[in-house]
């Protein structure tokens, strides 16, 4: 499903995020990345999800090659990946139902199937009675329920979790943490960063370490590792 | 880039909402375009017509070449041959002397008559009238003309049509370069008004881009949109236009006193501008707007 061999990245100020990591994820994984702020974790999310391209090193996500993957394809790649962020990234202007439809019109979903799919999704997030609500009048935890609604309304075979649960008081935490395992016990692979020592020793799960741009430690169930 | 109806709605959709939604910028947009369409418009009047007139002009330029007195019947043809066998000539056409008189006595009207010229001794030479297929050659063929056997000199308003060639090509020149500068004006407000509201449009963009959309999927409605723009800075400059030439043409005759300076005539000249106002527009909104677009889209 996801495969990195020696994959180094070098930004062009100079700075090396990562340097030489090998990872193989299989689908269906339920994986959290962990490691300081600056360890590198962000640059492997963004490796995947083509934000980045590695300087050296082989990157395969659903058997495509992301090295030799020219830029028209990058859209269709992004279509089977979905994405939540700390930040949520909601249109603040539209109401919850449009913020997910958008994600389904952009890839020319027919208006029945959006309709249908959308309620579905939200549904699923526990927030079909809020479809008409603007971001503004909802809570964190909702608002991120929204993003994750959005994220896997085109059935991705890969969900990606930057710090989902970053900006969000333990309770709620949890809440989006059941949603994440009910989207894995379908089927979905997941990758979360996490700065949460809390989550991690709870919900057992494969721990990948990133520490000065490499894999320090690859160990299913395995712990956080760190001090908060 | 095969695109459903429906997806096409949208983007119509989308990019009239946003220039509707950024009313003021739009404002400000289609003003400057209006502007400098209004400038462009004026400088194609003047230079379609300016050229019209130059084309008539140089259209009457003919070279006169006079035999010599001396030559007889047979020199005469062979020149005549000489003439025909030249390369980027119109037309040559021989006058006799007596020809010549009688042009020259009803040129001059009643005064003609009362000279009382007679054929004796008409002092005139024969000539061959030699037409270029391009005017602007004249000069060099009538040079070419001088060398040849039993020719007295060539007549063709020298000095009257070195400057007009002159003067047409400056001002074709002048013109042209004052057009184009006046476009990339144009581009570059539209550009600009575009970036202004694409920046409070980023994040929707940058949304776009995580979820997978296609870079033509997010161009599309800012394609609209400068179309949108550029049509409607056109309006303007072609009622005003229309309306403005269509009074020039009616008076036009009242007032011009020099018979070979015509105005093109309003119909159809002015849908001919019309369209091509209207083309400038739209080409310089989408051009604006699809290049402001494009560094939002590298992600």
């Amino acid at each position: 499903m996801i495969e990195l061999k020696n994959v180094k990245k070098t930004y062009p100020n100079g700075v090396t995020a990562l340097n030489g990591i090998d990872i193989h994820i299989d689908s269906g994984e339920f994986v959290y990345l962990v490691g300081q702020s600056g360890a590198g974790k962000s640059t492997f999310i963004k490796l995947i999800f083509r934000e980045e391209m590695a300087s050296s090193g082989d990157i395969y996500i659903n058997n495509r090659d992301l090295s030799t993957m020219k830029w028209k394809d990058v859209p269709h790649l992004r279509r089977e990946i979905g994405v939540v962020y700390q930040d949520f990234k909601l249109l603040p202007k539209m109401t919850v139902y449009e913020n997910v439809a958008f994600a389904l019109e952009v890839v020319e979903e027919s208006p029945r199937q959006i309709r249908k799919r959308v309620m579905e999704v939200l549904d699923q997030v526990g927030l079909k009675n809020k479809a008409r609500f603007i971001p503004d009048e909802l809570s964190g935890g909702e608002q991120q329920r929204v993003a994750i609604a959005r994220a896997i309304a085109n059935y991705p075979k890969l969900l990606i979790a930057d710090e989902p649960t970053g900006n969000l008081d333990p309770d709620t935490s949890w809440e989006i943490m059941k949603i994440l395992e009910e989207i894995n016990a379908t089927g979905t692979t997941i990758i979360m960063a996490t700065h949460s020592k809390d989550i991690v020793n709870t919900i057992k799960r494969r721990v990948i370490a990133v520490e000065g741009g490499l894999v320090v430690r690859d160990q299913h169930r395995g712990d956080y590792g760190y001090e908060d | 880039m095969d695109m459903k109806i429906r997806t096409f709605k949208r983007h119509f959709r989308e990019g009239l909402k946003n220039t509707w939604r950024n009313n003021w910028m739009t404002l400000a947009s289609v003003a400057a375009v209006t502007t400098t369409l209004l400038l462009v418009a004026t400088f194609l009047v003047l230079m379609f017509n300016l050229n019209h007139v130059a084309d008539a002009l140089e259209e009457d330029v003919q070279m006169k070449v006079l035999v010599d007195l001396t030559a007889d019947e047979d020199e005469t043809e062979a020149l005549g041959d000489e003439l025909n066998a030249l390369n980027n000539i119109e037309s040559v056409e021989f006058s006799s002397r007596d020809e010549e008189l009688e042009g020259l006595i009803s040129s001059m009207g009643e005064q003609g008559d009362s000279w009382g010229l007679q054929d004796e001794d008409n002092p005139l030479n024969d000539a061959y009238v030699v037409r270029a297929n391009e005017p602007q050659d004249t000069i060099e063929i009538a040079e070419e003309i001088e060398q040849m056997d039993s020719v007295e000199r060539v007549n063709y308003g020298q000095d009257v049509v070195q400057n007009l060639f002159t003067f047409n090509n400056y001002a074709r020149n002048i013109g042209l370069v004052l057009i184009v500068a006046l476009l990339f004006t144009a581009i570059f407000l539209i550009s600009n008004t575009i970036k202004i509201t694409i920046m409070a449009r980023r994040r929707e963009i940058e949304i776009m881009k995580l979820v997978g959309a296609t870079n033509w999927f997010i161009r599309w409605p800012f394609f609209v949109e400068g179309l949108l723009l550029g049509v409607l800075g056109s309006i303007v400059p072609i009622s005003i236009l229309t309306v403005g030439y269509y009074y020039l043409d009616q008076n036009a005759a009242a007032v011009n006193q020099f018979e070979f300076i015509q105005i093109l005539p309003f119909y159809p000249f002015i849908f001919q501008l019309a369209a091509i106002i209207l083309a400038i527009g739209a080409g310089i909104g989408i051009w604006g707007s699809v290049m402001s677009v494009r560094k939002f889209l590298k992600v």
